[in-house]
Parts: structure tokens; C-alpha cells; sequence
């Protein structure tokens, strides 16, 4: 169907994008019978957990690892609760567990798998006085109701510090959950930090076999066998409104469509600035400030081949853990993440093709823009190198002379223009905007937001979102007319 | 249409959205909540399903009214039966 049939075309929910909060929502909405209409700028699914071919080799955007995985038949866990409300059997996921993951500050290491007890017993031994303190914590989070859409925002740096006198501990435990999900810089809200402590620490890590293509078909495929309509390369140039009431939208092509509700996944600000209205104060200030570099090299060996056992390193070398905007250069390379996607246990006979080693860093979105095109490439090379130095001096050295370089196949660095370019997020803000709002309300009463900006985070955050803001504003009290 | 029938409907209809519940034995008078990990999402897709395969409404503030099943079959039948 050509893009120009669905001019004036009416539909009883149109959703801005095809990430994987917008796929979660129109599955529930076509699952509904609503006739739903889904629309990305972009010529792939999935947004930031999205993927790219060069050279005929397929390389992961996002998703280092599925955070919140639980075995199978887990009751009551967001996993289990969510491919319920997708209708997804569990094993369609085709999820591993991780082997083991790590937090490696100077002189301090914590290990950490899919079972809590572990990572409890790590704290215990590198940190005897704190213990307690932790287990408090541990507590607290495992009581809080952190999904409740009406909870006031708290600083959880001060919260974590009611329990946990170490500073050095203080910043182990925010790394991860930091670079995993938080909007916010150098500190984020408490219920933010126990929703991602949860999928981290009680829950853990797990990976489709194919990376997360196999997570993007089964939503799409799922959407289209209910007749949702998908249409990419169709970006949104406004919101059509009365200054109450959405009423469909103008699209790049020209064409427009109608609406009697929308769910936009574009962002916060990113949707206020279609429906023209100038962005407040309160919303312009809270522009996402934190993108991310990344590198991605593809090896001729396994990574267990090189003694290279961890699933994901988080990373600090500083004294004090430093999250928030890189200031003056192009790439912060004192903290990060490391990830190793061959380290998941596909089981027997199962392993990736090649190996694969991705580095991941704070950058500066206005410095990447910045660049000439020579000059961007030339700052690829320039800070790949530099990345690979730093992941080194943090694995097992395999062997006196070891050259990284005799074994890379390919290797790739995306930077926050990639970022931007993939999620659409002003200033290729990974976690979108720093102010969420958990109710999905805009000033137009039929506008919802879902996705990022929402507020819940990860892939199972994303979709969870899609799911919740659908059916808190797409399904209930709709058919009472 | 008995009360009897209308429960099994029910029971069909959870079959369907949480195929990893076991509806086999339960108690009529129990509160459906207290005998499988059902959450509120949950009875969002039974009231989902009785609409889109049965056309019955369910107003949101009749929901309680799903509790059991046997609530289920003294609000749902004549319901049904007025069809």
C-alpha cells in the first residue's frame, strides 16, 4: 500500500513510533480489535534497541544484555507479566542467562550473576561494615511499589546513603544501574533506581541467541497477524489540534491522517515540539543531557578464548564515579560498560559465529555534530583506539605481545549522531529527557506519551510501557460511548 | 444460558490470556486472585475478551463484580441471557 492512500484515512489510535514501546502498544491495542496504525520516521523497528548491517555483518543498537529475565513461569515478575499482555510464549525469546557480570572500580571488584544471594555475598566480603546496611537496602527496595504511577520523585543518592556509609560502595552500586537506565545525571529518583536494581540485581541478565532482531520480529510479527498497520520511512512533521483535542496528524509526506487518540514514543519535548506549542521552561530544561559512544569489533576467536569470561563489566577509574554530561572533550573513557554477547549460556552446541567485544561511554552529542565529516571519522579511529585501551587494561591478558588488532575481523563505533539518528532523542539523549511523566499526560487530553519518556526503562521497561500507557489510555472507558 | 456455562467461559477466557495458569480445580467461591497470579492487567483481558468474543460490556465500575467465579456467573448470566 502506498503511503499516499492513507491520506485522511481515520484510525482509532495512531502511535508515533516503532520502537519497542510503540510495538508493545500496538499489539495491545490491536489485541483490543481498535484499528491502529503505528508510524516511523526511520526504516527500521525496534528505536534504540535496534540493529544495522555493514559488510553484510549485523551489529546491535542497544540491548547489551535483556535485563528483568526470569525463568520461565516466574510468577508475578515484569518478564512474565508483560509477554502475558503481549500474548508471546516465553520460549519465542529464546533467552539465555548470562554467565557473570562484574563492577570493577580501582582496587574494588564485585562480581554479580542471575542469583541475588551471590552478588549479597560479594558485598559482604569486599565490604564487612556495610553489610548490614546493605541488606537494609535491599529491603527497602524489595518493598517499595516503585511501578505506582503517583509516587513523588526522591533523590535516590540520599536514600542509598541512609543505608550505605562507603562512598566507594555507594558509587558501585549506582554504575550500573546508572548506565543501564538513568535519564538524570549523578543522581536519579529513588523508585527509577529500585525499578533498575530489581531487573539487575534480583532479576538479572539474559540474551535472545540472534540479539535483539528476535526480539523486533516477534513484536512486529505478532502486530501484523492482529492487523495492526506499520508504516515506515513515514515520519511525523505536526500534530493536528485544536489546542484541547488532538485530531490526527500531518505527515512528512504531506498527507495526513485522523485520530481519535495518539500514543507518541518520539519524547517528551520531541512531541511537544510537534504540536507547536513552545516548550515551557520546566520541559526545555530537562533536554536529555547524556548520549553514549560506542564500539563494536568483531573477533576471530571466542572471548573465553582470550580468558574473557564476563558477560558485562561496568566500569569506573576514577576515584569517585562521575555519571553526567562530558563537558570538554568528545567521549568520557574513565567509566563504561563492557559487554561480551558471546558470554551467554546458549547451551550445548550453541555459540555465536565470531567474537564479539562492545565498549560503551558517556559523549558529548554537540562536539560529535560539530565535526566535519573527515574530522568525524578521524575521531572514530581516534577514540576506538583509545576505548579498546581502556577495556584492555581491565581483561586478562592472554599473552605477552597479545595485539587486539591481529584479531579483529571488522569493527564499527556509533556515536550520539548515530544515537539521535536512531531514537530521533534531541541531542541524542540515550534516555531521553531528564523529567518523566509516569501518567502519559500532555495538554491535549487525547495525546499520551509512552516509551522513554514515561518513565519506565530497559527493553521490558519499554515495553511494559507501551503496555500500561495503552491500556490506561487506549483501552479503558473507551467503549462506553 | 446457566451459571455453570457462563463460569466455563470465563475459565476459557483465562485459558487464553495466561495459558500458564492451571484453572483445573478451582474453588467457585474463592476469590479468582487468590488461586492464580492473575493482576489487574489480567481482568483488563478478560473484560477485553468477553466484549470482543461475546459483546458484553462490563463497566469499570462493575470489575469487583469478577472477583470469583461464582461472582462472575450471577453478574455475567443475565447478561448474557439479555443478549
Amino acid at each position: 500500500m502506498a503511503t499516499s492512500s492513507l491520506n485522511h484515512e481515520r484510525f482509532e489510535v495512531a502511535i508515533i513510533g516503532a520502537g519497542m514501546a510503540g510495538l508493545a502498544a500496538g499489539i495491545r491495542l490491536a489485541i483490543a480489535g481498535k484499528k491502529v496504525i503505528i508510524l516511523e520516521r526511520h526504516n527500521a523497528s525496534g528505536g534504540l534497541n535496534s540493529f544495522y548491517s555493514i559488510d553484510g555483518r549485523k551489529y546491535d543498537v542497544g540491548l547489551h544484555a535483556l535485563t528483568n529475565y526470569v525463568p520461565r513461569g516466574t510468577k508475578g515478575a515484569p518478564l512474565t507479566k508483560l509477554l502475558r499482555q503481549l500474548r508471546i510464549p516465553y520460549d519465542a525469546l529464546d533467552l539465555s542467562p548470562q554467565i557473570q557480570s562484574r563492577i570493577a572500580f580501582p582496587d574494588c571488584e564485585l562480581k554479580f550473576t542471575n542469583d541475588f544471594q551471590y552478588f549479597e555475598s560479594q558485598v559482604a566480603e569486599r565490604f564487612p561494615q556495610q553489610i548490614d546496611g546493605f541488606k537494609k537496602l535491599v529491603h527497602d527496595i524489595r518493598e517499595l511499589d516503585a511501578f505506582a504511577l503517583n509516587t513523588p520523585q526522591a533523590s535516590a543518592r540520599q536514600r542509598v546513603q541512609d543505608y550505605i556509609q562507603d562512598p566507594l560502595l555507594e558509587d558501585m552500586l549506582f554504575c550500573p544501574v546508572m548506565y543501564y537506565g538513568s535519564a538524570t545525571e549523578h543522581d536519579m529518583d529513588y523508585s527509577q533506581f529500585a525499578i533498575m536494581f530489581r531487573s539487575l540485581f534480583f532479576e538479572g541478565f539474559a540474551r535472545p541467541f540472534a540479539g535483539v532482531r528476535t526480539i523486533i520480529k516477534l513484536l512486529q510479527d505478532k502486530y501484523r497477524s492482529l492487523g495492526g498497520i506499520r508504516k515506515m520511512k513515514c515520519g511525523v512533521q505536526s500534530i493536528l489540534h485544536n489546542g484541547k483535542q488532538a485530531s490526527g496528524l500531518l505527515l512528512d509526506s504531506g498527507d495526513c491522517i485522523y485520530a481519535d487518540k495518539i500514543i507518541s514514543t518520539a519524547g517528551l519535548l520531541e512531541t511537544y515540539q510537534l504540536f507547536e506549542q513552545p516548550a515551557e521552561n520546566s520541559v526545555q530544561r530537562h533536554i536529555g543531557q547524556l548520549s553514549f559512544t560506542e564500539t563494536i569489533t568483531a573477533l576471530d576467536q571466542s572471548p573465553q578464548d582470550f580468558g574473557w569470561n564476563d558477560t558485562i563489566v561496568f566500569f569506573n577509574t576514577r576515584e569517585r564515579f562521575h555519571y553526567g554530561r562530558v563537558e570538554d572533550q568528545l567521549v568520557d573513557p574513565t567509566s563504561g560498560v563492557l559487554c561480551f554477547p558471546n558470554n551467554y549460556q546458549y547451551g550445548e552446541g550453541r555459540s555465536l559465529n565470531e567474537g564479539l567485544l562492545r565498549v560503551t561511554a558517556m559523549a558529548n552529542y554537540q562536539q560529535w555534530c560539530a565535526l566535519d565529516e573527515a574530522g568525524y571519522l578521524a575521531q572514530k579511529d581516534y577514540w576506538y583506539d583509545a576505548l579498546q585501551k581502556v577495556a584492555l587494561s581491565l581483561l586478562p591478558i592472554p599473552k605477552t605481545g597479545f595485539s587486539l588488532q591481529e584479531h579483529t575481523l571488522a569493527r564499527d563505533v556509533f556515536t550520539p549522531r548515530t544515537v539521535r539518528k536512531f531514537t530521533g532523542h534531541l541531542n541524542g539523549a540515550i534516555y531521553g529527557a531528564s523529567h518523566k511523566v509516569k501518567d502519559g499526560r500532555t495538554p491535549l487530553d487525547n495525546l499520551f506519551l509512552a516509551g522513554t519518556d514515561q518513565g519506565f526503562l530497559g527493553i521490558v521497561g519499554a515495553l511494559m510501557s507501551g503496555i500500561s500507557m495503552a491500556n490506561l489510555h487506549g483501552l479503558s472507558g473507551t467503549h462506553s460511548a | 444460558m446457566t451459571e455453570e456455562q457462563v463460569q466455563q467461559i470465563v475459565i476459557d477466557i483465562i485459558n487464553e490470556i495466561a495459558p500458564d495458569e492451571d484453572t483445573s480445580n478451582l474453588d467457585p467461591a474463592v476469590s479468582l486472585r487468590d488461586q492464580m497470579d492473575l493482576d489487574s492487567m489480567d481482568f483488563l483481558d478478560i473484560v477485553m475478551e468477553l466484549r470482543k468474543q461475546h459483546g458484553i460490556e462490563v463497566p469499570e465500575a462493575d470489575y469487583p463484580q469478577l472477583a470469583s467465579l461464582a461472582s462472575c456467573g450471577s453478574y455475567l448470566t443475565p447478561l448474557f441471557n439479555a443478549k
